[in-house]
């Protein structure tokens, strides 16, 4: 950067001194004042060019996630063994999971903090207003067995300017499908028994973003017993961490896409 | 001091009220007693039994969350309504069994009616020349299915199950109807948010949507 820079100046002086100067009594005054002057400019440009914050890099793309704890307050959701309730399990799969979005930089809304009855359209308003990349809905359930995915059963739209409220995740529908199968492969991958469906949630169908349905149920056996309860601490840490790892994955094949596009 | 006459009329009074009021009991005891006679419950004709005939249900399994189609033999009727809820009513039983694969309580009783109406067609506009009569020509229909208040209140909470039982009522109704192309739900003849807490009960659901490949997942 030095050499590139002195050459142009050295180059330079000799001619502007001799005719931007020439108003100096003395010539020899004058180029010598002049010379000085530029000398000094061209051995501070290397000082300053060092103490200079180097430019600021591109911040990475915002990458948003919506956890939705399903039910709260009044609704106690389903009850699971152990006298849990749905309600309370969610809420603390979505304490954890936050943390562990956010250890891996990304932004995560919440759509309740606290035991307290938020209604499915007010879920739906928190999703769409924080424009997220991935909206996941948090369910626990005593039937069934592992984890089930669940993307909304509506028929995919083209995106219209405005959506009817009800059928709003239809323009969604193909990228909540593929983020579908983007935990579907973490699942798998952390050893856990995945389900995959579509149905109808009332929260996931006015959502405006990539959005599925979590429903967590306990570990059956190939007997058909339960081999691992949904109480079970190192259960939950599983689950938690292949969701985590899903989403990361997420963000990369985004950021990938972001990238082709510009 | 009483006259004597006064106190023979009183005590002749007092005698026939006392008959009187005996007599009324009597006649009370005698009319409750014809009244239950001929209230008699006894068939005055023979019940009509229609005949067996195969049936397809869509029978949903929790563990691997598909719907499996059986043949199932049962007495159905030959109204489309009747039939129906013949249908619903035992695929009901099937989960309501202790070895179910989908166990959900209330069996056959949960199903108070199933109305079939003209299934209403988006955008469908009324051809030029056509009169009204024409327009109730045999098409698709609607089936509007009434679920007890019990049969929600015992329905098992979750996702899966709540659409699986759900899928599976909306896969049979097509399956043994075809003409029954959508699908909504009532209460207690009453519309609800959800079943038990997530499925949707709010939408008219296409019965069509439900019918799977065999084993496969809705």
């Amino acid at each position: 950067m030095t050499e590139a820079g002195l050459l142009p100046l050295r180059y330079v002086l000799p001619v502007r001194c001799e005719t931007r100067l020439s108003l100096f009594c003395h010539p020899f005054l004058s180029r010598l004042f002049c010379r000085l002057a530029l000398a000094s400019i061209v051995l501070a440009i290397p000082a300053v060019a060092q103490q200079a914050p180097p430019a600021p890099a591109a911040p990475p793309p915002r990458f948003m996630v919506v956890l939705d704890a399903a039910h709260g307050g009044d609704d106690t959701g389903g009850h699971l063994g152990g006298n849990q309730l749905e309600k309370n399990f969610t809420l603390a799969m979505s304490v954890r999971l936050r943390s562990l979005l956010g250890a891996r930089g990304m932004q995560v809304v919440t759509t309740r903090e606290s035991d307290m009855a938020v209604d499915p359209n007010k879920r739906a308003e928190i999703a769409n207003r924080a424009q997220a990349q991935a909206c996941i809905s948090l369910h626990a359930s005593e039937a069934g067995s592992g984890v089930h995915l669940y993307a909304s059963s509506l028929a995919p739209k083209q995106p219209v300017r405005f959506p009817a409220w009800k059928t709003a995740q239809a323009a969604w529908v193909t990228r909540s499908l593929a983020l579908e199968g983007t935990l579907n492969s973490a699942l798998l991958q952390g050893g856990l028994n995945v389900t995959l469906g579509r149905t109808s949630l009332q929260v996931i169908d006015s959502m405006t973003c990539p959005a599925v349905a979590v429903e967590i149920a306990p570990e059956l056996s190939s007997a058909k017993k339960v081999a691992t309860e949904l109480d079970d601490p190192d259960y939950q840490a599983r689950v938690a961490a292949a969701l985590a790892a899903a989403l990361l994955e997420w963000r990369t094949d985004a950021w990938r896409t972001e990238g082709h596009q510009q | 001091m009483i006259p004597r006459h006064q106190q023979l009329l009183f005590g002749i009074l007092l005698v026939t009220s006392l008959l009187m009021g005996a007599t009324l009991l009597h006649l009370r005891e005698r009319a409750h007693q014809r009244l239950i006679a001929g209230q008699d419950s006894a068939p005055t004709s023979a019940p009509e039994v229609a005949p067996a005939e195969e049936a397809t249900l869509l029978v949903a399994n929790d563990s691997d969350g598909s719907l499996l189609t059986q043949a199932r033999s049962l007495p159905l009727p030959s109204d489309p309504g009747a039939r129906a809820r013949a249908v619903l009513g035992k695929l009901l039983d099937v989960y309501a069994a202790p070895d179910a694969t989908h166990p959900v309580p209330g069996g056959a009783a949960s199903v108070l009616q199933v109305f079939l109406l003209p299934a209403p067609e988006i955008g469908a506009a009324k051809p030029a020349g056509v009169s009204s009569s024409e327009q109730i020509e045999p098409g698709p229909q609607l089936a509007v299915v009434n679920l007890t208040g019990a049969f929600a209140a015992g329905h098992p909470s979750g996702i899966e199950t709540e659409t699986l039982t759900v899928l599976s009522i909306c896969g049979t109704l097509h399956a043994n109807l075809p003409r029954v192309t959508q699908v909504r739900f009532l209460v207690d003849g009453q519309p609800r948010t959800t079943l038990a807490g997530h499925a949707d009960l709010t939408r008219t659901y296409l019965a069509a949507d439900a019918l799977p490949t065999e084993g496969a997942h809705p």
